[in-house]
């Protein structure tokens, strides 16, 4: 074993290092490789567990506490970020560009309809189910239980979508992949009637689907019977939200460094060259599909849970390349990235642009918002073409300057 | 297994009859093949004689439309890539492909991809790629685009053998080289085969690739033009002339 595995995963505690500053490297440096690799997650996630608490500490700094996001806010932005840590082990990873992704969205936010709403009338079954009277009709399961159900039944609809349409290499997989994104949303609105049968309410969608919550039992130790009636219910989701990001972000770190991880990147870096190595494409694909495809459908779910409702308009090409310009921002393939592009487009979607517009005096901001997309990824892709947080691998290539022709056409 | 038996001379690859095609054009039109135990055969032939798509017909990155390929007795003409790898034929590509944003390392331990997860073999393998290619040890971290053509070549060939090979195929290892490395490359292709592996070689340096191999295959358009041992092509006049550059 001995030194492989560091050379693909441990590469972190520089990073810690320089991410605090000259001033604290030389002691981290003296620290264990474990903590120092750990130090600078644990920090992350401590203040963002604790947000609610210090946000309130700002609200009277001029400028700066009007900016930061409400709670519900951040809710939306985490779900987001999670997308877009999804989509970047589709995106950055295997490097398959998928225009669609919008798909998993809408299929996670449905399973979260159909087995915890009203809309199935004809039954009547409870399991789990918070918040609810007995008789309350429709299937009504316990939101715990939906969120996986809905990330295995999303995944399983990535390979149904991956099996035709990942032979094709790029240009040609991204425009099956946009048809996709497409023709689900379209179901969706359509399949009110499918020979009779009412499976998505059409345009109408459906809601409201029922909340999270811990039921009566736990009460005693402080935990909410249901999210939607409780006292503070932002903060349960937003808590709920961050513990399903760290989970996400946790996976899509142990899977970029184990053997299917490496298998991606060689994918991504030359196809015929890994398919030469042994690495079984199509298999290989499918599971990065999949798995982001997985991801998406947690965070669909939990979204609608969340809003209490899934509606096909929610469901536009335009959140799939809003979820891509995430990837691209943050630099494609690196989790951070994902994480901070997430967080940062999503938030001048939800409330940034509005907030600032409001502090120059021009409320129209929000109306341009994708052109200031556009534009912010125009200045990052020609000041730091690998986006904010770079990717290991493209940060050494722009350092020691690999050039790719050198590999075909090369003099000695 | 029945076939190498009844092959007596221990053939491990056997093409018979093999067409292969890019879309509609035809570019093998009958190929007939063998390879046996420790041997060097060679593959020669101009530009677009059909060298390197005979390899990509038998590691599985395109299939013939007819004919069969027998390694070690199994017909594997259909199998996927991923499986022919495993069974023990490994190959340094055409144009080398290494993964450039990956490091040397990483590059020799995706050779090993088929059966990385035991990291003992994978460590001996290794020393065994290092003492082939001491200069491999020591940019082992350098990222495998910024390394020089021969050294790119070294990665190549060392990606190849950390697979195990039963089998090693190498498409035109001397593309591109300084002929200093040429030179050196063709002692350690000489010295892998010493070590028991069987080496197709395809070449555009027909010179080298007879003399370091046994036996020897023509590639004219598609078809089989001569099949005879090494030595015998050296002598033969038309090879002579076409392909050693001699008058």
């Amino acid at each position: 074993m001995a030194d492989l595995p560091e050379k693909f995963g441990g590469r972190q505690p520089s990073r810690v290092g320089r991410f605090l500053g000259s001033g604290g490297g030389g002691t981290l440096d003296a620290l264990p490789p474990i903590v120092r690799r750990l130090l600078l997650p644990a920090v992350v996630i401590l203040l963002a567990f604790t947000y609610p608490t210090w946000r309130e500490w700002f609200t009277e700094v001029p400028v700066f506490g009007g900016l930061l996001p409400g709670i519900g806010t951040a809710v939306i932005m985490i779900v987001f970020t999670m997308m877009a840590v999804g989509l970047n082990v589709v995106v950055g990873y295997a490097g398959l560009l998928d225009l669609g992704y919008v798909a998993f969205y809408a299929a996670g936010a449905y399973t979260a309809a159909w087995l915890a709403s009203r809309h199935y009338e004809q039954v009547t079954f409870h399991f789990g189910s918070v918040g609810l009277a007995e008789d309350v009709i429709g299937i009504h399961l316990s939101i715990w239980l939906i969120l996986p159900i809905a990330g295995i039944f999303t995944a399983i609809i990535g390979i149904l979508i991956g099996l035709p349409t990942l032979r094709l290499r790029g240009d040609y997989l991204a425009i099956v992949t946009l048809g996709f994104g497409e023709i689900i949303p379209q179901f969706v609105r359509n399949a009110d009637s499918i020979k009779g049968f009412n499976l998505t309410n059409g345009t109408f969608g459906i809601n409201p689907i029922d909340s999270p919550g811990f039921g009566s039992g736990l009460g005693a130790i402080g935990l909410p019977e249901s999210y939607q009636q409780s006292f503070d219910r932002a903060n349960w989701f937003y808590w709920t939200a961050l513990l399903l990001l760290v989970f996400t972000v946790f996976c899509c770190v142990q899977l970029r460094d184990s053997r299917l991880g490496r298998a991606w990147i060689a994918i991504r870096e030359d196809e015929t060259a890994a398919a030469a190595m042994g690495v079984p494409l199509m298999r290989t694909k499918t599971w990065a599909y999949a798995i982001g495809a997985f991801f998406g459908g947690i965070a669909g779910a939990y979204y609608a849970s969340f809003k209490s409702g899934a509606f096909p308009s929610d469901f536009f090409f335009n959140i799939s390349v809003f979820l891509l310009c995430m990837v691209i921002l943050g630099g494609m393939g690196s989790v951070w990235g994902a994480i901070v592009g997430g967080l940062f487009l999503s938030y001048l979607d939800q409330e940034g642009l509005a907030k600032i517009g409001t502090e120059i005096g021009i409320q129209d901001v929000p109306k341009y918002s994708f052109g200031i997309y556009g534009l912010l990824i125009v200045l990052v892709m020609l000041f730091r073409p690998t986006g904010l947080i770079a990717e290991r691998r493209h940060k050494r290539e722009l350092e020691e300057g690999v050039h790719d022709e050198s590999l075909y056409g090369a003099q000695h | 297994m029945t076939a190498t038996e009844a092959n007596g001379g221990g053939t491990i690859l056997e093409l018979e009859d093999v067409h292969t095609f890019y879309g509609s054009i035809h570019a093998l039109k009958g190929i007939t093949i063998e390879v046996r135990e420790r041997e060097i055969v060679t593959l020669i032939g101009a530009n677009g004689a059909g060298k390197s798509t005979t390899l990509r017909s038998i590691n599985g990155l395109n299939r013939p439309r007819r004919g069969t390929i027998r390694f070690q007795g199994q017909v594997i003409t259909d199998a996927p890539a991923h499986k022919i790898v495993k069974m023990g034929i490994a190959q340094s590509p055409e144009g080398r492909r290494l993964f450039p944003r990956m490091s040397v390392l990483e590059n020799l331990q995706m050779g090993a991809f088929q059966r990385s997860g035991k990291d003992k073999d994978l460590h001996s393998d290794l020393d065994r790629v290092y003492t082939l290619f001491p200069r491999l040890a020591e940019r082992k971290s350098q990222m495998a685009g910024t390394l020089s053509g021969g050294e790119q070549q070294m990665v190549a060939i060392g990606r190849a053998l950390m697979a195990r090979p039963k089998l090693l195929m190498l498409d035109e290892p001397s593309m591109g080289l300084a002929p200093i490395f040429v030179e050196r490359i063709f002692d350690i292709i000489r010295e892998i085969n010493e070590q028991g592996t069987p080496i197709l070689l395809v070449e555009q340096n027909a010179m080298m690739a007879l003399d370091v191999a046994q036996r020897g295959y023509v590639l004219e358009t598609g078809t089989i033009a001569l099949a005879d041992e090494a030595k015998a092509l050296r002598q033969n006049e038309q090879v002579r002339k076409t392909y050693l550059g001699e008058e």
